[in-house]
């Protein structure tokens, strides 16, 4: 059981990060530039680590996870905006429906492999996008105005839970199987792995996450619109996986946050930000391929003469 | 005679299509990498190509030809600097790769003139020419030309010349040709300057045929050839050109029969459909993974 | 024929227009350690890839255990009782020791994906109860003292056991070995086929092994079948096998054009 005294200590930390910022912001010493970075923050680290199950675990390259947090925002802004219903209702919605999206397009399309399946799930984001673009109940080009519910707490706690369950799954005998997939395909589905119900399974478990991340997303900004959730917002998401470390679950934590900060500072110069983030990445991936933490866990890092132990 | 004249246009946007397909298809036939880039280079074509026109008053030709030889040298230069590191990493790595130099031309190209749009001036006359009752622009069919002419020229550089040669000898399987004296690096820059040549010309032309140029104009139709070397069958030349043409003809379809704000949708579910029913496309072959 | 387990009838596959394999017929009967030998390309992997359900067979039948396998998912097959080795060997290199064959040995327990989410009790005791398992097939091979290494960074002659632990613990009736011996040297190839025959013995299983070098089956495998050419060119017992003049002259053949090509 000493496994999960490690878990009560991680989550001892979360609550005390969560506290000492709610105290900062309810006080007034944090502003709202930075609070409303620091909710962003949360939004992307859900993006990223719904993603990393994704790439990272499962070894199955979707570029189009913009598409399922699309998904999560218009469903949640229908939820409160059209239908008014609570905002906690709109998000587990938001959730689902995104869920339901991630099994419509992974049944057909994860039977493809690497730059094929690539291809499809950009594709795949794209026609989101454009149906999205194409329904006047949503406001079609102009977007959609929504009411501003998110809050740090919503936020954070979100992301707390994505990071909980996908960790959980992970060292699980469901997650081995996804890393089994990842490592070797064929030598997994020689041990009695059925490959396609896992991969659908990580598929729809990051798609969920993503679909929340939308709801939060969408009640954050007052107003959202398709052009949101092109494949840039997709590569932006991709970014912060592979920067991390492809496998790496705090390595896509800490690029979330660490991508998030620069690029708030680089919000008045947008082009410049789009230059260092895609020298960066062409750097890292022809001089460190595996990302910043590799497959490694910052955790990892800080166990001292203990060889691995990683295990449940 | 409506849609003869719709045909027509489709196959001009279509060989527009065809012209980026070929270099994505000759690249991933040797290289095994998307590379998503190569919309870029098309839109550094068309750039190039409107300020030879307009700021050295260069005529449609020379422009064209200025503008293939940029190209070709910006396609070299980007597999040396970028890609060639990344023959015997993974997959993913080469595809982000690609993707981070996509974005940095994109914006360093808004970084130094801005994210406007720029419009083309009017070097050829256009007039419609009456073929069978259908009204035919002449620009339509001088982009089909030049085109047609361009895609004839690569045939006979793969098909009759020593590098065409080594080219396919390189894509079919590199190590044997290394072993026969052939110098894969030289045959692999050589594909990625006639690949990007041809995406410099599809740049110029798709500047003279739509007027309206901007940094990030290479995206979508980037994507969509890369639709169409899927639909022809990936690797395969004919394929390419045949994917471009009708992929083309399907958009133009689309949209004349008033759904132009799906037109994008139809391409990719096109893909998506091809992808899950025949991911080797309408000429390409099957390969099965070795056990 | 009470204790037949394994029946092949016919079997053949074809890749475009080349017929890789054909007409195999073969058997395994209940706890029989069998052989399948023959020169360089002459298909015994391709046979096993059709066993285990990597490739579709063109033609033919395979039943086991009554029930027809043709086109069965490789992970039903290995789930029906058929699990198998690698020739070049393919574990999940960044997995540990342990969750290599931990994850052959996923079946064993029951607890759902919401149970391993919201870590509920049956996670706890199923995730117990394949670590035990998994702890003791490891034993079994000498492999408990790495058991927290990385899969890759385990020396050679230990992949290749660890290879025959997952396969093993995906709890198999009838195990196929795919050259378990390659690149081993004689002292870790002796040991190695030790311990085939004790695990043949410990877990009552029926082998069918590949095996490139034909003095090495006839010590251990009961019959050989000998593949040349994609067909069945021999079976019998080790001393049939050796005094078959076809199975002398594909073998002879191979070593004198071996003799031609590194000259």
């Amino acid at each position: 059981m000493k496994k999960s005294k490690a878990f009560w200590a991680y989550l001892l930390i979360g609550i005390i990060i969560y506290a000492i910022v709610q105290f900062a912001m309810s006080s007034g010493m944090i502003g709202s530039y930075y609070s409303n970075m620091l909710i962003t923050m949360c939004i992307n680290v859900m993006l990223a680590v719904s993603l990393h199950i994704i790439i990272g675990i499962t070894g199955q390259f979707s570029i189009g996870h913009a598409g399922f947090m699309a998904v999560g925002a218009y469903v949640s802004a229908i939820f409160t905006m059209k239908l008014e219903l609570p905002f906690i209702a709109a998000i587990v919605a938001a959730g689902i429906i995104a869920l339901l999206a991630g099994l419509l397009i992974g049944i057909p399309t994860l039977r493809l492999k690497g730059d094929y399946l690539a291809i499809a799930t950009l594709g795949f984001a794209e026609i989101i996008r454009i149906v999205i673009l194409n329904v006047d109940y949503v406001g079609g080009a102009a977007g959609m105005t929504v009411m501003r519910e998110t809050t740090w707490s919503y936020a954070f706690f979100a992301m707390l839970l994505t990071i909980i369950v996908i960790s959980n799954y992970t060292k699980s005998r469901h997650g081995r199987a996804c890393i089994a997939i990842r490592e070797d395909e064929i030598a997994a589905d020689a041990m009695g792995i059925n490959t396609t119900y896992y991969k659908v399974v990580a598929f729809g478990i990051g798609a969920f996450f993503a679909g929340i991340a939308g709801a939060i997303f969408a009640h954050n900004f007052y107003i959202i619109q398709p052009g949101t959730f092109g494949f840039l917002k997709s590569f932006d998401i991709l970014i912060y996986v592979v920067l991390g470390g492809l496998g790496s679950l705090s390595g896509s934590v800490l690029a979330a946050v660490l991508l998030t900060a620069v690029s708030t500072y680089l919000a008045e110069f947008p082009e410049t930000r789009m230059i260092i983030y895609s020298l960066v990445l062409i750097l890292v991936m022809l001089y460190r391929p595996t990302g910043l933490l590799g497959t490694k866990e910052i955790t990892d890092i800080f166990k001292f003469g203990k060889k691995g132990g990683k295990n449940v | 005679m409506e849609w003869l004249q719709q045909l027509v246009n489709g196959i001009s946007i279509g060989s527009i299509y065809a012209l980026i397909a070929l270099g994505y298809t000759m690249v991933y036939g040797i290289i095994k990498l998307i590379n998503f880039a190569h919309g870029d280079v098309f839109m550094i074509g068309a750039f190039i190509g409107f300020w030879s026109i307009s700021h050295w008053n260069l005529g449609f030709f020379s422009a064209l030809l200025l503008s293939m030889i940029v190209c070709a040298l910006i396609g070299v230069i980007i597999e040396r600097v970028a890609y060639k590191r990344l023959r015997n990493a993974t997959r993913i790595a080469a595809l982000i790769t690609a993707i981070g130099v996509s974005l940095l031309i994109e914006y360093t190209m808004i970084f130094f003139r801005g994210a406007q749009s720029a419009v083309y001036p009017s070097t050829i006359e256009n007039r419609a020419i009456d073929v069978f009752g259908a009204q035919i622009s002449s620009l339509s069919l001088l982009i089909l030309g030049v085109s047609v002419a361009l895609m004839l020229l690569l045939q006979f550089i793969v098909h009759k010349t020593k590098i065409g040669k080594a080219m396919r000898a390189v894509s079919h399987d590199a190590e044997a040709a290394k072993l026969m004296g052939i110098n894969v690096d030289n045959t692999i820059s050589a594909t990625f300057a006639i690949g990007s040549a041809l995406a410099g010309a599809a740049g110029v032309i798709f500047g003279v045929y739509y007027t309206k140029i901007d940094p990030l104009m290479g995206m979508i139709p980037g994507i969509k050839a890369f639709i169409a070397a899927v639909l022809g069958g990936i690797g395969s030349i004919p394929g390419a050109m045949v994917g471009g043409m009708l992929l083309g003809v399907v958009e133009t379809f689309v949209s004349a029969m008033g759904f132009s704000s799906w037109r994008d949708a139809a391409a990719f579910l096109i893909l998506i459909v091809i992808l899950i029913f025949k991911p080797s496309g309408l000429f390409g072959k099957n390969t099965r993974e070795k056990v | 024929m009470t204790n037949l387990l394994l029946n092949v009838e016919n079997l053949g596959i074809q890749f475009g227009g080349l017929k890789a394999v054909q007409q195999v017929n073969m058997h395994l009967n209940q706890g029989e350690l069998v052989g399948l030998i023959g020169p360089n390309g002459a298909g015994k992997t391709t046979t096993f890839n059709m066993l285990t359900g990597v490739y579709a067979p063109t033609e033919g039948v395979i039943t086991f255990q009554g029930k027809k396998l043709n086109g069965l998912d490789p992970y039903k097959v290995t789930q029906s009782g058929i699990s198998r080795t690698f020739q070049n060997i393919r574990l999940f290199k960044e997995l540990s020791v342990l969750d290599n064959v931990k994850v052959a040995n996923h079946s064993l327990a029951k607890h759902g994906i919401m149970a391993s989410i919201f870590r509920l009790p049956n996670f706890f005791t199923g995730e117990q109860t394949m670590t035990e398992e998994s702890e003791a097939f490891l034993k079994i091979f000498g492999l408990d003292k790495y058991k927290y290494e990385l899969a890759k960074n385990l020396p050679y002659g230990m992949q290749r056991r660890l290879e025959i632990a997952r396969a093993l613990a995906a709890k198999p009736r009838i195990l196929l070995l795919d050259e378990p011996a390659a690149g081993m040297n004689p002292q870790e190839t002796h040991d190695l086929m030790e311990l085939i025959a004790f695990i043949r013995k410990e877990f009552d299983l029926t082998i069918l092994l590949i095996e490139h070098d034909m003095s090495l089956v006839m010590g251990i495998c009961e019959r050989i079948y000998v593949l040349d050419h994609g067909q069945l060119i021999a079976d019998g017992t080790p001393i049939e096998i050796r005094n078959n003049p076809k199975v002398i002259e594909a073998y002879l053949g191979e070593e004198v054009a071996e003799n031609v090509t590194s000259e």
